[in-house]
């Protein structure tokens, strides 16, 4: 089994004294979904943000795709990293002044130069797979959080990345929205793309990961299966969490 | 309360009605005092003075009417090719300012903190007498030609007092538009710089193609005032000499003694240029929120 990410004590601090990252160690393996938990503040989101380069570190190594990232890590790097890696927001941040079919052929046109008409042929089939073929003409503020979301994930997955990471990808959506992405998310870890989603999703989670990791205060508490995580956690810290999202 | 109202209303037509009452009393009473009355007929006689720079041909023994034509037209080339300049001056400046690289971000901000603190015409000046007129006879390729009495640019020859005028005009108002535009793009929200950083697109890429097209709304009505500053301020010319409206005009204006004809002449010409710069902003305006209406 190959691994995809290997993050080795990693440190991010924003503020003298405060450590968003303090010394997190992990691996992914390729085809895995690993879902990352816990309290906001605890560093989650941060974490997932250093994989493609959005954040930077201020200690510690990262290995994504056999590209390496530390401290002293240049722009040519992160470009590398970015072409493989897609990454689905919280917020969407689909670009509002370009149509559907736009946001998602930019980035195949303009970094991979492909061809117009098959960077706008792959990205229908992506949105047929979306299951929103007919919003292509459509601009973002004329869809539902839902629809948006998909678009982004087709948009992500239109460089045809080797990882997709989603950072808490449901959070902004109203409740009924919430399991059309989550079965468009259920769909590609059934086709073995390796992905990090940081959820608060329980049952997507218990559901879907292969491991789940929880984090607390820029550290990793545990890293379990679902079914040891979510019945028998080892940590207290863990178990308040839980009885926390369950109550 | 609607009565009151209509009262502050009458009450401020009045005054204006007073005002305006006033000026023409004025203007009658000027009229009467240099004892020309008020008329348009001297335009037609030979002006006399020669002009340093004539975009179409020109003597003395033209006409006032086509002296003024000849200074408007010089107003006309050092404003447009000012706007064109400021602008790309500003924008690059203005993302300069929102850019990674620290040296860039440094370098633009010192040169708008610099610019916004010294008078323009200190500046036209220094231009004119310390970069211009100091300048020995260099050939840059060929192509261009710098000395002191001018650039040589493929073939176009520009004077000392255009560039000067130009330049300071360009540097002035670059630098305000450097900060509307810093503005502008500090609107844009950090989630469209993530979106485009994690599709892999470059910095300049993604300013061009995601985040200026949504900075425009917010940097359009503070770009026209800008614009017509410069068109305004272009009347400084006459400080280093160069023959535009305004120093022609009031060549015209001390030989004839017709000062009431000559400014409303110079008032009516910054009127129609200044119309036809808010017109095409504000038509340009309509059709970027246009197109981001339907986007929406």
């Amino acid at each position: 089994m190959t691994v995809a990410i290997r993050a080795t004590d990693l440190v991010k601090s924003y503020s003298q004294g405060v450590r968003a990252l303090d010394g997190v160690t992990l691996e992914v393996n390729s085809g895995e979904v690993l879902v990352v938990m816990g309290p906001s503040g605890s560093g989650k989101s941060t974490l997932i943000r250093t994989f493609n380069g959005l954040e930077t570190l201020d200690g510690g190594a990262l290995d994504v795709l056999g590209v390496s990232l530390d401290a002293t890590h240049g722009e040519r790097q992160v470009l590398a990293i970015r072409k493989r890696v897609g990454m689905v927001f919280q917020q969407f941040n689909l670009f509002p002044h370009l149509s559907i079919l736009d946001n998602i052929t930019l980035a195949p046109i303009k970094v991979q130069q492909r061809a117009k008409a098959s960077a706008e042929q792959r990205a229908m089939e992506l949105l047929d797979q979306m299951g929103i073929r007919e919003q292509a003409y459509k601009y973002p503020a004329q869809l539902s959080g839902g629809q948006q979301q998909r678009v982004a994930i087709a948009r992500a997955l239109a460089l045809d990345p080797e990882v997709m990471l989603f950072d808490e990808p449901t959070s902004a959506l109203d409740p009924e929205r919430v399991k059309e992405v989550l079965d468009a998310m259920r769909q590609l870890a059934k086709g073995g793309m390796t992905m990090v989603v940081v959820t608060h999703e329980l049952s997507f989670a218990r559901e879907v990961a292969d491991r789940v990791m929880f984090m607390d205060r820029g550290q990793v508490v545990e890293t379990s299966d679902p079914e040891t995580f979510f019945s028998n956690a080892r940590e207290e810290r863990s178990r308040r969490f839980l009885n926390q999202m369950q109550h | 309360m609607r009565q009151r109202r209509l009262l502050v209303q009458v009450g401020v037509a009045a005054v204006l009605i007073g005002l305006l009452a006033l000026l023409v009393n004025n203007l009658a009473v000027n009229l009467i005092r240099t004892g020309l009355g008020l008329g348009f007929g001297w335009l037609g006689r030979p002006a006399g003075f020669a002009l340093a720079e004539t975009a179409l041909p020109y003597a003395p023994s033209d006409s006032y009417l086509w002296a003024l034509t000849i200074g408007w037209l010089n107003s006309l080339k050092v404003i447009a090719a000012g706007l064109v300049l400021a602008t790309v001056l500003g924008v690059a400046a203005g993302a300069a300012r929102s850019s990674n690289n620290r040296l860039l971000r440094s370098l633009a901000g010192g040169y708008v903190a610099l610019i916004r603190q010294v008078p323009l015409l200190l500046q036209l000046l220094f231009w004119y007498f310390v970069a211009f007129l100091g300048l020995p006879s260099v050939p840059i390729g060929g192509l261009i030609r710098l000395s002191n009495q001018g650039i040589q640019l493929l073939g176009l020859n520009l004077s000392v007092e255009f560039c000067a005028v130009l330049v300071g005009l360009t540097v002035f108002t670059g630098a305000s538009i450097a900060e509307i535009v810093r503005g502008g793009i500090n609107a844009v929200p950090r989630g469209q710089w993530e979106a485009f950083r994690s599709l892999g697109l470059g910095e300049g890429l993604g300013l061009r193609r995601i985040v200026l097209p949504q900075a425009l709304p917010a940097i359009l009505p503070a770009l026209t005032s800008q614009y017509l500053n410069l068109a305004k301020n272009s009347t400084l010319a006459i400080a280093v000499g160069y023959a535009d409206l305004y120093a022609v005009s009031d060549t015209t204006i001390t030989q004839t003694g017709r000062a009431i004809e000559g400014f409303l002449l110079l008032l009516l010409s910054f009127l129609l240029l200044n119309l036809l710069i808010s017109g095409g902003m504000a038509a340009f305006n309509r059709a970027v929120l246009g197109r981001l209406n339907r986007s929406r």
